[in-house]
């Protein structure tokens, strides 16, 4: 649940043709982490921490792209590079303490 | 020493497949090529091919099974026609986008509707974007020949591209003739084993067919038209060393008294003999004529095309499938438009015939290149014409 670090890879935008595996082939497995997977949102979710009460996680257990971790101070937040802006979090908020807010 | 026998030319063809040792065939019969899959069928069944042989329920699943098994790094061999080669469309450019290469054996059928079994290139023309390898042949030796070429080229780790064989359906396919085999430890050295750089393998996995977002698939597409592109080399390099190794040659563009001739006729496949023929007969009578017999259809061989025509006053080009509503038959807009940025070119006539097996004979090839000179003369109205059809 606590957030990990992960070394962060160049983005395919700066891949020119010449740096392309193989048939495209993925040579690592879950090397998705390393990519920015969150760039087409629209929407960002934002917590207000005097609403997040009692820090049920529920955020993080329905973030379908499990990047929602839990922060050292216990409240929750979204890593930017992969959330994808669904909303799910803020919608399953029961103390409404998460706002999607416009890019 | 390599034997010369008497056979059927779809049975020799899936023999080529067991000289080069396929690890695994999967296919679904349609007629023409019907034989070809049952012989494999039989040599597996019956010891003489240590392979896998997948019975799959339509040519969707065949290319699928072949797509699996080449990532494995196992040699992979199908063969189809018309429809088949039309169902199996939409794996055709996994394949080759997966740089697999996958051989496979096309017996050219005229496609549906109405239902016609017989040979024509509307299948071929139909997948010729699909980024495949594509060698036409004009008789069964060539056929059993590019077979084995094609294994050696497609798996060669500068090229890792898929590779069709195009023969034409009846005219070569049930044709009997004489077929000289190499040896099997000739084609052992010939064709080394498929070494694929990537394969699937759970010790180093890897991924294949993952997503590819708008910020990737550009580039992934100039690779792959670069890597079919520079096959080219590859192609030259092996026909260059088949020529050696068993004395019979092969090249992208193949010139028939073409040099010097003010007309030259172009075709692909198994009519390119009858063309050869009348030809002859007419250089007899004194006409500057010649012929040009395109092989290799993708890639496309635009230098060679370039300097077999480059002196040439007409250039008659014959279509066997229709390109409905478009500017003719496709290799005669892509051939006038590879000698569009030329200087000096010949005129560029184009006909359509032989259409669902439809026989054009040396009469008929004597009419097409008299009429094409006479149209470039007198420049007819019409982009294209219909050869033989009634009015």
């Amino acid at each position: 649940m606590t957030k990990k670090t992960i070394e962060k890879k160049k983005a395919p935008e700066e891949l020119t043709w010449k740096d392309v595996e193989l048939g495209c082939y993925l040579t690592e497995p879950g090397s998705a982490t390393r990519f920015r997977t969150g760039d087409w949102k629209t929407r960002r979710p934002v917590w207000d921490k005097s609403k997040c009460n009692p820090k049920c996680a529920l955020c993080y257990t329905y973030c379908p792209e499990g990047c929602v971790a839990k922060e050292p101070d216990g409240y929750f937040e979204a890593d930017l590079y992969y959330c994808k802006g669904c909303g799910i979090c803020a919608a399953e908020c029961p103390r409404k303490a998460i706002t999607m807010v416009e890019e | 020493m390599a034997k010369r026998v008497g056979i059927e030319v779809s049975i020799a063809v899936a023999e080529a497949a067991k000289l080069a040792k396929v690890d695994l065939v999967a296919a679904y019969p349609i007629t023409p090529q019907t034989h070809i899959v049952e012989h494999l069928a039989e040599l597996v069944a019956d010891g003489e091919l240590d392979a896998e042989f997948v019975p799959v329920e339509s040519e969707h699943s065949a290319m699928s099974v072949c797509v699996g098994a080449s990532a494995t790094g196992a040699r992979t061999f199908t063969s189809t026609a018309s429809q088949g080669l039309v169902l199996m469309h939409e794996v055709l450019f996994i394949a080759s986008s997966m740089r697999l290469p996958v051989v496979m054996a096309v017996a050219n059928r005229a496609l549906s509707a109405p239902i016609n079994i017989w040979g024509d290139h509307s299948d071929a023309m139909a997948v010729r974007d699909s980024g495949w390898i594509q060698i036409f042949v004009t008789n069964g030796q060539e056929a059993i020949d590019n077979v084995l070429c094609a294994f050696r080229i497609g798996e060669d780790r500068r090229v890792l591209l898929p590779v069709m064989v195009h023969l034409d359906g009846f005219a070569l396919t049930h044709m009997i003739e004489p077929i000289i085999f190499p040896e099997q430890n000739e084609v052992d050295s010939f064709i080394p084993p498929f070494n694929p750089p990537l394969p699937l393998n759970p010790e180093k996995p890897v991924t294949m067919g993952a997503l590819g977002p708008p910020s990737i698939y550009t580039e992934v597409k100039k690779a792959e038209d670069v890597a079919l592109i520079e096959s080219k080399k590859v192609i030259l390099e092996v026909w260059r060393e088949f020529g050696k190794t068993f004395g019979r040659h092969y090249a992208p563009v193949e010139k028939y008294h073409s040099d010097g001739a003010k007309a030259i006729l172009l075709a692909m496949g198994s009519y390119s003999e009858t063309a050869m023929v009348t030809i002859d007969k007419m250089r007899r009578e004194g006409k500057s004529v010649g012929f040009i017999n395109l092989r290799l259809w993708r890639p496309f061989p635009f230098e060679e095309l370039r300097e077999a025509v480059k002196d040439a006053e007409v250039l008659i080009v014959l279509d066997r499938a229709v390109s409905f509503g478009g500017p003719g038959g496709p290799v005669f807009s892509e051939v006038r438009s590879a000698l569009y940025p030329l200087e000096k070119k010949p005129k560029v006539v184009g006909f359509i015939g032989g259409l669902g097996g439809r026989d054009i004979n040396m009469a008929g090839f004597e009419e097409m290149i008299t009429r094409g000179i006479e149209s470039a003369k007198s420049g007819r109205k019409e982009e294209y014409e219909i050869f033989g059809v009634r009015e």
